[in-house]
C-alpha cells in the first residue's frame, strides 16, 4: 500500500511540477468557462425544464474537453518513463506490474477529476442565484459527477493503454485520441437506427456514450451504464497490463 | 548468488545471447567483459528480472529470476545502463522514493539515505535537483539508489561510462569497498577498470561467452612477450627469429638501423636472456629488451579477434 500511494504521489507530482499541468488546467478552466457562458444565456432566456448540468452537457465543450484532455494527461505515464528509461529502474524495483499500471492510471484519473472541479464551483453559483433544486439539485450534481467519473475512467485507461503500447508521447496522444472518438462516434449510430430494435441496432445505442452520461446529467443512476463504463475501464486496464507484461514474454 | 545456465535470447531473428552459463558466489566483484553490442546488457537485464529469456534458467539466492521475479528484485541493486534519472526531482526526494519502492520503512529509510549519501560523497548535492548536477554526480546518485536497500547482489551497467579519471577513480574506489559484503557485478568495456576492480571476469564476444574465471589465471594463459630494438639486418633477424622457432614474432618499426620487435614467449619461458646471448654472439647492437606482462587488453584482443578469424 505505501509503495502504491508513494506511486501516485509521483505520478501526480510530475503534473505539477513542471508547467505542463497547470496548462492542462487552465485550457479545461477556459472551455469550462465557455460552457458555463452558454449555459447562462440558456438560463436567461425562455423557462427550461431541463437541469442546468443537462444543458451544459448538450454545449460541445464537455466532449472537446473529454476527448481532447485525457490523451493528454495520460500520453506521458508509460511513453515519458520508457523514453527516458527511468521505466528500467521502476521495472525492476520490487513493484508488480499491476501496481505501476493501476497507480498511473489512479494518478490521471485524480488530476482528470481535479480538473473538473471549476464545474462544480460554476453549478453552485448557479444554484445560488436560481434557487430551485428542480434546475439543479444536490442528487443531478452527484450523478453528474459519477458520470464524469465514469467516463473519465474509461478514457484515462484508453489513454494508459495507448501510452504503454509506445515510447513516444505524441504518438500515445493521437493514437489515445483515435481510439477515444471512434468510441465516441461509433455512438452517433444509435440515432439513425431509431426505434429499431436489430442487433445493430441495439448494439449502437448500449455503446453510446452520449446516451449515457445524459441519463447522468438528468439525474438518472442507469446501472447498465456503470457497467458499461466499468467493464470497458477494466478492458483497457488489463491491456496496459499486459502490454506492460509483454516485455517478459519469452 | 547467481546461477545461470544456458541463457538464450533472441530479439526476432538476431540472436543475442546464445547459451550462456556462469554462476557467481556470494561476496565477488565479477566485471563482465566484451565489445558493445556483445550481450552484457541484455544479460543484466534478464538477471535484473526486466527482461525474459528465450530459454534457459537464471537463479539469483535460489530463487528463479522468471517464476518469483519480486522476490529476486527484493534482492537486487540495480544501475541500469547510461543511469537513467527524473530530472524533476530533488536528489533527497529521489531516494526517499526510491526507498518507499524498495519496502524501506519510514525511519530505515531516512537512516539509509544519510548512509548512501555519505558513502558515495552526494551529500554536498542532496538538495539539488538531478537535472542539475553534473554527470558525476548523477552516476553516484544512481549507484546511491542502488546500495539504498542494502542489497545483497549489486549490477551496475557501465558505471563509469563518460566519467573523468578523478570521478572514474572514486568510482572505483567505492566497489572495492563493496566487495566482500555484497556480491557485485560490473559491465564495462575499459579494460583498465575491470582489471582494476574485479577478482573474475566473465567475457563475452557476440552474444558467447567466451571465458570465465579468476582475473590471473585467465591473464597468465596468455603468452609473455618480450620487446627488443636489434641493429641488425632484418632479414638475419628473420632468419633467426624462425630458427629458434619463436611463435609469432613480429616487427614494429624500424628506425636508424634499429629493428624494433616482439617475440612471444613459448611456454611462458621468459626469453630475454637467450635473446640477449644470440646477439652477444652474432656481434648485434641491442638497445632495449623488456619483458611485457600481459594485460586483460591482450587477452581480450586475442579472444574477441581470434573469434573474428575464426569466421
Amino acid at each position: 500500500m505505501n509503495v502504491f500511494r508513494a506511486l501516485i504521489r509521483r505520478e501526480l507530482f510530475m503534473f505539477f511540477q513542471g508547467p505542463t499541468g497547470f496548462i492542462i488546467i487552465s485550457a479545461v478552466l477556459f472551455l469550462i468557462g465557455l460552457g458555463f457562458l452558454v449555459v447562462l444565456y440558456g438560463l436567461n432566456g425562455e423557462a427550461t425544464p431541463m437541469p442546468v448540468t443537462q444543458i451544459f452537457y448538450e454545449t460541445y465543450f464537455f466532449w472537446l474537453i473529454l476527448l481532447l484532455i485525457a490523451p493528454v494527461i495520460t500520453m506521458r505515464s508509460f511513453a515519458m518513463e520508457r523514453a527516458s528509461g527511468t521505466y528500467e529502474s521502476l521495472m525492476t524495483s520490487p513493484v508488480g506490474d499491476w501496481q505501476v499500471v493501476l497507480s498511473k492510471f489512479t494518478g490521471a484519473l485524480i488530476f482528470y477529476m481535479i480538473l473538473w472541479t471549476p464545474l462544480l464551483l460554476c453549478s453552485i453559483v448557479v444554484r445560488f442565484y436560481v434557487g430551485e433544486s428542480a434546475v439543479l439539485g444536490v442528487g443531478t450534481i452527484c450523478t453528474t459527477s459519477m458520470g464524469i467519473l465514469l467516463i473519465g475512467s474509461l478514457y484515462v485507461s484508453i489513454g494508459c493503454f495507448a501510452s504503454a503500447l509506445t515510447q513516444n508521447q505524441a504518438v500515445a496522444a493521437v493514437s489515445s485520441f483515435a481510439i477515444g472518438s471512434a468510441l465516441f462516434f461509433a455512438g452517433f449510430f444509435s440515432y439513425f437506427s431509431g426505434d429499431r430494435t436489430d442487433f445493430s441496432s441495439l448494439l449502437a445505442r448500449h455503446i453510446s456514450l452520449a446516451n449515457h452520461m445524459e441519463s447522468f446529467t438528468r439525474g438518472i443512476l442507469d446501472l447498465g451504464a456503470i457497467v458499461f463504463f466499468l467493464s470497458l475501464t477494466i478492458m483497457f486496464l488489463y491491456l496496459t497490463h499486459k502490454s506492460v507484461e509483454s516485455r517478459r514474454w519469452k | 548468488m547467481i546461477e545461470v545456465e544456458n541463457l538464450t535470447k533472441h530479439y526476432g531473428q538476431h540472436v543475442a545471447l546464445d547459451g550462456i552459463t556462469f554462476s557467481v558466489e556470494h561476496g565477488e566483484v565479477v566485471g563482465f567483459l566484451g565489445p558493445n553490442g556483445a550481450g552484457k546488457s541484455t544479460t543484466m537485464r534478464i538477471l535484473t528480472t526486466f527482461l525474459a529469456a528465450t530459454s534457459g534458467s537464471v537463479y539469483i539466492g535460489g530463487d528463479c529470476v522468471f517464476e518469483q521475479p519480486n522476490r529476486v528484485r527484493r534482492r537486487i541493486g540495480y544501475m541500469p545502463e547510461n543511469n537513467p534519472l527524473p530530472i524533476d526531482l530533488r536528489v533527497r526526494d529521489y531516494l526517499d522514493f526510491r526507498a518507499q519502492l524498495k519496502h524501506l520503512s519510514k525511519d530505515m529509510a531516512t537512516k539509509r539515505i544519510d548512509e548512501v549519501v555519505d558513502e558515495c560523497g552526494i551529500s554536498d548535492v542532496a538538495n539539488r535537483y538531478i537535472g542539475q548536477l553534473s554527470r558525476g554526480y548523477r552516476q553516484r546518485v544512481g549507484m546511491a539508489d542502488a546500495l539504498l536497500a542494502n542489497p545483497e547482489l549489486i549490477i551496475l551497467d557501465e558505471p563509469t561510462s563518460g566519467l573523468d579519471p578523478n570521478q572514474i577513480r572514486s568510482v572505483r574506489s567505492l566497489i572495492r569497498k563493496l566487495s566482500g559484503k555484497h556480491t557485485v557485478l560490473i559491465s564495462s568495456h575499459i579494460l583498465s577498470e575491470i582489471e582494476m576492480t574485479c577478482d573474475r571476469v566473465i567475457i563475452l564476444h557476440e552474444g558467447k561467452l567466451l571465458a570465465s574465471g579468476e582475473m590471473k589465471q585467465l591473464i597468465s594463459k596468455s603468452n609473455l612477450a618480450v620487446v627488443a630494438e636489434i641493429c641488425a639486418p632484418l632479414n638475419d633477424i628473420k632468419n633467426w627469429a624462425s630458427e629458434i622457432a619463436l611463435e609469432n614474432s613480429e616487427l614494429i618499426e624500424q628506425k636508424n638501423g634499429y629493428v624494433r620487435c616482439r617475440f612471444s614467449a613459448i611456454k611462458n619461458n621468459d626469453i630475454r636472456e637467450q635473446i640477449f646471448t644470440i646477439v652477444n654472439e652474432r656481434g648485434w647492437e641491442l638497445r632495449e629488451l623488456s619483458l611485457q606482462t600481459p594485460s586483460l587488453e591482450d587477452l581480450f584482443v586475442s579472444l574477441t579477434n581470434g573469434e573474428e578469424g575464426n569466421r
